[in-house]
């Protein structure tokens, strides 16, 4: 995390950006001395994500003109897409047995290049091009799990992994249990997920909360460059079967990670901005969403506290329940859909474990129940917007 | 009964010999697509012209079709086989018959033990199809892999499973293959490399060619030595599923080291083939595919394991994968629930004539292989196996409570951390409360 920290001294998000939400904002950050972790790379991509098209080649361009000016800082600076890659890479180069199927994934370099020059690297049989048939690849991937190797299955779109959905709950989820323990199936399934740019209904879908109930998978959700690659590699080291949610529109996100190899925890939760008032949930892209309001609640004067909670199953009670307990106002902020979403869980986990020590009702801000819309400005309106999450934080904080 | 087979032509049933249409030079023509197109038009037409009550006998008839790939041409044995050159051995012999007659006392136990209340929900007998279990799963080694569907009883036994294992997970015991926490449809074995026990239907087959991938990338990616063989038993109705094509097309497109063995017992429960399925005959489903597809009597076990043999062999060596199609039949219905009122007691009748455990005992009486006081004494042995196997079951613990959760994640530390802050797997009761999330 010291790479997050150095972003303060660096934390000078070009004017060039137009921020849609608050202009103001963008000269007060320089001022602004304790905000952690992805400040920088939120300006990046924030934006990007608000406006079509050209704004996110714009942000990673002004990124890099940044980065030149810090190449005396220690580590080495890459996009989301490359730091999976990297993670990816690193396991397959320490373990064997850790292979990758998927569609495009060889040749093509997959499609948003999470395994490029793989397959040049290790072949074809290690990085495997399969046909378009996912509920049998993933069925393929447990049983070469069962037998010994560790596949790691992308799905080209998260959406596609319905088709794969009696093969994730049926045999992935349960196999350990039914087996009564015989057979481990350490595989991880992966891909992007979420809310893109006008990409339509079904390749923008929100389903992380369609896998909550199976028994026996952890799901996280990657979040920023760091967490990227060390999710990935706790999620090929753990003997679990573990579904990595990434999110299409932070492939492109930029950051300076360390050199040194690490590795994350796939239970815990990670703090992004200590703060008093207020404690605020959030995953995946949503947190950028959450980053950008928090630089206009600060200036209103609130302290919101918020953690990326990036494991969804289990959530880290800990580090949430601490949070609570301190700030006694919780406001949830996701990409899922509002009904039966992650939300939903965690907001009766909270309720459940710390009803006392809340001063208010759980807030969840959540996606609409609606399939995604093509249209740009009804897509905008589909997922939470850090006008609604000001909104709501201030009324929370009443 | 013909137990002398041969690998190349598989002698047409004698039932309809009207019916049989004369294709002795259909093998020489291998997976070519026109000869397929001449002759299927004349079955199909008499398949249809049956309309109502469609006899499964219709389509008993002629399956010289059996179109094999140029290897298991190659193979030649004498026509008359019988005599100078016998397809088994006496200690073959005697290990099949064993292996056979464990599966149907350990199926008919089992219907005894469902109805007097010791196990439960859904059980799926095997009886009548014991020489496919047999005639394949007796040629493997203990590495290669099997995988079965819900009527796997007979699999696992012919795989190794000890059948106290077998009934105490039926019983639902601790002592269970699975701890109790699989039942009929799941039985799993590492040792003995049974990969399930799967209960939908189709599920399994992408697991099997998971592990013959494994197979593979063993040998030519980790560079050990190995030529492990997978086989996935499925049945008719499942050659109707996607997860079936889906797999034949990878597992030939990467000549995995599998072999699809359909169990065609022409019922889905209480769905005839005939009306399930557009063009009945399965095994030309795989050259479709680019793999050879045989059909074989799977009454008979000797013919099974002939062609087994050729199967496994390819696979093994590294020829890629076979669809072979079994015809047998099961002499239950689909499950202990099932009233099995639809089969027409003709059929039924038909084929009891030709269970494969009596043609077992007449083939190797015929051939002097064994005397019948031998085969007594295997039954003897099996029956006190059997009853071993029940009283064994019977006196094992039922599970804990603390058994509940303990499972679920091969790491523990899935179920997360609780708001002490400690891993909830930490707690050593955990097992026995509530999972959270």
């Amino acid at each position: 995390m010291a790479a997050m920290l150095q972003a303060i001294g660096v934390a000078s998000p070009s004017v060039a950006f137009s921020d849609h939400y608050n202009k103001s904002s963008v000269s007060s950050i320089r001022s602004f001395p304790v905000i952690r972790s992805g400040l920088r790379s939120i300006s990046g991509s924030g934006h990007g994500s608000f406006k079509p098209g050209k704004v996110i080649t714009k942000a990673t361009a002004t990124q890099t003109e940044k980065s030149a000016s810090t190449t005396s800082k220690p580590g080495h600076e890459l996009l989301l897409f490359e730091a999976l890659r990297e993670g990816l890479e690193e396991e397959m180069d320490r373990d064997p047995r850790v292979c990758v199927f998927g569609e495009d994934v060889g040749h093509y370099g997959g499609s948003y290049k999470v395994t490029k020059g793989l397959a040049e690297k290790y072949g074809d049989l290690r990085v495997l091009d399969t046909p378009i048939a996912e509920n049998s690849f993933t069925g393929m991937g447990v049983g070469a799990a069962m037998t010994g190797l560790r596949p790691v299955i992308e799905g080209m779109n998260m959406g596609f992994l319905l088709l794969a959905f009696n093969q994730i709950s049926d045999n992935c989820g349960m196999l350990h249990y039914t087996s009564g323990g015989q057979f481990t199936i350490p595989t991880v399934i992966r891909g992007p997920g979420g809310v893109g740019r006008q990409l339509g209904a079904e390749h923008s879908q929100r389903l992380e909360s369609y896998f909550q109930s199976i028994p026996g998978i952890q799901l996280v959700a990657c979040s920023t460059v760091y967490n990227a690659k060390g999710l990935m590699k706790a999620a090929i080291r753990s003997e679990n079967p573990v579904v990595l949610f990434e999110h299409v529109l932070l492939y492109n996100l930029k950051e300076r990670i360390p050199d040194e190899e690490y590795v994350l925890s796939l239970e815990e939760a990670e703090m992004v901005r200590p703060g008093e008032h207020i404690t605020i949930l959030t995953y995946s892209r949503m947190r950028y969403h959450v980053m950008q309001a928090a630089k206009t609640l600060v200036n209103k004067g609130y302290d919101p506290e918020v953690i990326d909670i990036r494991s969804l199953k289990p959530f880290d009670l800990y580090t949430i329940g601490n949070s609570v307990k301190k700030t006694h106002r919780v406001l949830i902020v996701e990409e899922c859909m509002r009904t039966g979403g992650i939300g939903a869980s965690l907001t009766a986990a909270i309720n459940e474990n710390f009803h006392d020590y809340l001063d208010a009702p759980i807030v969840c801000l959540s996606s609409q129940d609606v399939p995604t819309p093509y249209a740009g400005t009804l897509e905008e309106w589909t997922v939470v917007q850090p006008a609604q999450i000001v909104a709501a934080v201030e009324q929370l904080c009443q | 009964m013909a137990c002398s087979a041969t690998a190349q032509i598989i002698q047409p049933l004698s039932i309809n010999s009207a019916r049989s249409v004369d294709n002795s030079d259909a093998c020489a023509k291998i997976l070519n697509p026109s000869s397929f197109l001449v002759s299927t038009p004349r079955i199909n037409k008499k398949l249809f012209s049956v309309n109502k009550s469609i006899s499964p006998f219709a389509r008993r008839s002629a399956t010289v079709f059996a179109v094999s790939s140029d290897v298991v041409k190659e193979k030649k044995l004498k026509s008359n086989s019988s005599l100078s050159n016998l397809l088994i051995t006496k200690e073959e012999g005697l290990e099949l018959y064993e292996d056979m007659y464990l599966g149907r006392a350990f199926e008919d136990m089992c219907a005894q033990m469902y109805y007097r209340g010791k196990m439960f929900g859904f059980v799926h007998l095997y009886n009548g199809q014991e020489a496919v279990s047999t005639g394949f799963i007796k040629l493997l080694k203990k590495e290669d892999c099997v995988v079965s569907t819900y009527r796997d009883h007979v699999h696992s036994l012919s795989k190794g499973v000890p059948a106290r294992e077998v009934m105490g997970e039926l019983f639902g015991k601790t002592t269970g293959c699975c701890r109790g926490q699989g039942g009929s449809m799941h039985m799993f074995s590492k040792e003995h490399n049974v990969l399930g026990g799967f209960a939908f239907i189709g599920e399994g087959i992408p697991v099997a060619t998971g592990a013959a991938f494994t197979s593979k990338y063993k040998r030519e990616v980790l560079k050990e030595d190995c030529d492990e063989v997978t086989l996935a038993f499925f049945g008719d109705g499942t050659c109707n599923n996607g997860q079936f094509f889906e797999c034949l097309n990878m597992a030939a497109l990467w000549k995995l080291p599998i072999v699809f063995v359909v169990e065609n017992n022409l019922w889905a429960i209480g769905m005839s083939h005939l009306r399930a399925t557009s063009d009945p005959q399965i095994w030309k489903k795989g050259p479709a595919f680019g793999m050879p597809g045989v059909h074989v009597d799977g009454m008979d076990v000797l013919k099974v394991r002939e062609v087994a043999k050729e199967a496994i062999g390819r696979a093994r060596r590294g020829e890629g994968p076979t669809l072979v199609e079994c015809e047998t039949y099961r002499f239950r219905g689909h499950s202990l629930a099932d009233p099995d009122e639809l089969r027409d007691p003709a059929e039924k009748a038909h084929y009891a004539t030709r269970d494969p455990i009596t043609a077992l005992k007449k083939y190797m009486a015929e051939n002097k292989l064994a005397a019948e006081a031998e085969l007594k004494v295997i039954e003897k042995k099996i029956d006190e196996l059997v009853e071993d196997a029940v009283e064994f079951a019977d006196k094992s613990p039922v599970p804990a409570r603390s058994q509940l959760l303990e499972n679920v994640f091969a790491d523990p530390r899935g179920f997360g951390i609780g708001p002490d802050g400690k891993y909830r797997c930490e707690d050593p009761k955990f097992t026995q409360g509530t999972a959270h999330v």
